[in-house]
C-alpha cells in the first residue's frame, strides 16, 4: 500500500440528484493532485467527502491504508475564502485546532506566520488583513496541525492575478518543505498544471472521473516552462471531452 | 429586528436609535468643532426657556425656567433625590438582570434548535405582541403592589429585546464558521462556545442595549403606578403637588441616567467587540 489517500466512492445523492458515480482516487504521499471539471460536476463535493464534512454517501476512504470515516486531524482543510474567526487574533486563528495554547503551540505559531511571510502579525485581527494575508493565515492554520493531507478546495480564487501566483508558490514551497499530500479543487487551468503532478478531469452529471492529465515536470517550477504549455493544452482537450466547455 | 421599544413608549429611544446608526466615524470624532456641534439645539432650548419665563411669555407654573428646574434639583437633592434615584436603579438593575438572564437562556435555546424554535418562537412572538400596560393589573393582583411586581415587569420589558437578540444571534450564524468548527472535529459543547457564542455576540449586545432601554421605560410604568420611592413617584409626586419643576427634574434625571446605563454598556460592547470589521470600528 503506497497511496496516503485512496477514495472510493460508489455514489453520492443530494436528494433525488445523483451528484457522484463511482469514483476511484489513489494518491500517492507527497504527490499534488488537482480536481478540475465544469460547475456542478461534483468535485467540491468529493472534496468535502474526503474532508469528513460530507458523511451520507456511499462508499470509503482510506488514509495511510486503514479505512476511515468522518474527521481526522491527519486532514487539513483549507476553504475558498479564508474562513478566520474574526473574534480571534491571528495567533488564535492559527492555534484553533488546540484548546490551550503552549509554548509549543506558540512556537510552532511563530513559525508557520514566518513561513508564510507574516512574522510579527500574531496579535492582529482578522480585519487589520488584506484578502492575501488572511488566506496566508488560513494557509498556516491548515497547516497548524500537522496533516498529512491538506484539501483546498479553490483556496486562490478569491484574490488578485499577481497575489494569486504568490501564494501558489508560497503552497508549492510549504507542501513539499513538510512533506503534506495536496489535493485541490480549482477552476483555474494555469493553477491546476502548475502546481499538480497530476490533473483530474472530471464530468459533471453525474460527477466522474474522465481523464488523468499528468504534469512531469520537475520543480521549482517556471511558470513559462513549454512543457507546461503543453500539458494545459491536454487538461484544455480533456475539459473539452468532458463537455465542460 | 429585534423588539421595538417605539412601539411601547416613544420618547427615548428615536434619539438613542439616531445615536447608534449615525456614531461618529473616527474623522469625525476628531473635528472638535462638529464634536460639541451636538450641544446647541440643547442650550438654545434652555436659553429660550429661561428667556420665555422670565420675559412672562409662559406661567412659571406650566413651564418653569430651566433655572428653577435646577434650582429643584438641587433642593430634592439636600432633601434625599440619591434614595429615588437608587430605588429606580435598582429596580431596574433586578428587572433587567432577571429578564435577560432568562432571555440568554430561552433565546440561545430557540436559536440553536429549530425544534424549540418552532415550539416556542410563536408563543414568545405572541406575547412580545402585548402592549406593557396591560400586564400591569395582572401583576397588581398577582403579585401586589410591592417589589415584586415592578420588578417582573420590568423583566417582561427587558425580556422581549434580549430575547430576540438572542436568538437570531444563534439562528443567523454563518455557516462557512461553523463548518471550520466541525473541521476540527469540536463536539456540540465547544462549537457553542468558540464559535457560535461569539459569532452571535453583535445580535446579543443590540439586544441587551435595547432591553436596559425598555427597562427604564418599564420602570417608569411600574413606579407611576404605586411606588413611594424613585423617580416614577418624583413625577407623580410633581403631578399631583402642580410642580412642573418637580416633573420636568425628574424627567432630566431619567435621560441622565439612562444614557448613563447605555453608554456604560456601549463601552463594554465596544471592548468586547472591537474584532467587527464595520466602516466606523477604526477607533
Amino acid at each position: 500500500m503506497t497511496s496516503v489517500l485512496e477514495v472510493n466512492i460508489q455514489s453520492k445523492y443530494f436528494g433525488a440528484k445523483q451528484v457522484l458515480s463511482p469514483l476511484r482516487v489513489a494518491i500517492a504521499p507527497g504527490e499534488v493532485v488537482s480536481l478540475v471539471g465544469a460547475s456542478g460536476c461534483g468535485k467540491s463535493t468529493f472534496l468535502r467527502i474526503v474532508a469528513g464534512l460530507e458523511l451520507d454517501y456511499a462508499g470509503n476512504i482510506q488514509l495511510n491504508g486503514q479505512l476511515h470515516r468522518g474527521r481526522s486531524p491527519a486532514v487539513g482543510f483549507i476553504f475558498q475564502e479564508p474562513r478566520l474567526f474574526p473574534w480571534l487574533t491571528v495567533a488564535q486563528n492559527l492555534a484553533f485546532g488546540v484548546p490551550q495554547p503552549s509554548m509549543a503551540s506558540k512556537a510552532l505559531v511563530r513559525e508557520l506566520l514566518d513561513e508564510v511571510g507574516l512574522a510579527g502579525y500574531e496579535k492582529s485581527l482578522p480585519k487589520e488583513l488584506s484578502g492575501g494575508q488572511a488566506q496566508r493565515v488560513a494557509i498556516a492554520r491548515g497547516l497548524f496541525t500537522k496533516p498529512r493531507v491538506l484539501l483546498l478546495d479553490e483556496p486562490f480564487s478569491a484574490v488578485d492575478a499577481f497575489t494569486r501566483m504568490k501564494l501558489q508558490e508560497l503552497l508549492t514551497r510549504i507542501a513539499s518543505h513538510h512533506g503534506i499530500t495536496l489535493l485541490l479543487v480549482t477552476h483555474d487551468i494555469d493553477e491546476a498544471v502548475y502546481l499538480s503532478d497530476r490533473v483530474l478531469v472530471l464530468e459533471a452529471n453525474p460527477g466522474t472521473l474522465r481523464e488523468v492529465v499528468a504534469v512531469p515536470v520537475a520543480r521549482p517550477r517556471e511558470r513559462t516552462d513549454p512543457q507546461l504549455a503543453t500539458a494545459r493544452a491536454q487538461v484544455l482537450s480533456a475539459l473539452q471531452r468532458a463537455h465542460a466547455i | 429586528m429585534s423588539a421595538n421599544p417605539e412601539i411601547l413608549f416613544g420618547a427615548r429611544v428615536p434619539e438613542q436609535h439616531a445615536d447608534r446608526v449615525h456614531a461618529p466615524t473616527p474623522e469625525r470624532t476628531r473635528s472638535p468643532v462638529r464634536r460639541w456641534l451636538g450641544l446647541i439645539p440643547p442650550l438654545l432650548v434652555l436659553v429660550l426657556g429661561e428667556l420665555a419665563v422670565r420675559q412672562g411669555w409662559v406661567s412659571r407654573n406650566l413651564l418653569p425656567a430651566p433655572s428653577d428646574v435646577l434650582r429643584t434639583l438641587l433642593e430634592l437633592a439636600s432633601q434625599g433625590l440619591a434614595t429615588h434615584v437608587l430605588a429606580s436603579t435598582l429596580r431596574v438593575a433586578a428587572g433587567f438582570a432577571l429578564g435577560a438572564t432568562l432571555a440568554l437562556m430561552t433565546g440561545a435555546a430557540v436559536g440553536l434548535s429549530r425544534q424549540t424554535e418552532a415550539l416556542l418562537d410563536p408563543s414568545f412572538q405572541a406575547l412580545r405582541a402585548i402592549p406593557s400596560l396591560a400586564w400591569v393589573p395582572l401583576l397588581l393582583l398577582w403579585l401586589g403592589i410591592d417589589e415584586a411586581s415592578k420588578i417582573v415587569l420590568i423583566a417582561i420589558g427587558a425580556f422581549f429585546p434580549v430575547y430576540m437578540g438572542v436568538s437570531s444571534g444563534f439562528r443567523d450564524i454563518d455557516r462557512k464558521l461553523m463548518e471550520v468548527g466541525h473541521m476540527y472535529g469540536l463536539g456540540p459543547l465547544a462549537l457553542v462556545r468558540r464559535v457560535m457564542f461569539p459569532a452571535a455576540l453583535p445580535p446579543v449586545f443590540t439586544g441587551l442595549r435595547n432591553g436596559l432601554s425598555l427597562a427604564w421605560m418599564f420602570m417608569v410604568a411600574a413606579e407611576l403606578i404605586a411606588a413611594t420611592k424613585g423617580l416614577g413617584y418624583l413625577l407623580t409626586d410633581g403631578r399631583e403637588t402642580s410642580r412642573a419643576d418637580i416633573v420636568l427634574a425628574a424627567i432630566v434625571l431619567l435621560a441622565l441616567v439612562g444614557k448613563l446605563s447605555d453608554s456604560a454598556m456601549q463601552h463594554v460592547e465596544q471592548r468586547l467587540l472591537r474584532w467587527r470589521d464595520t466602516h466606523h470600528s477604526g477607533h
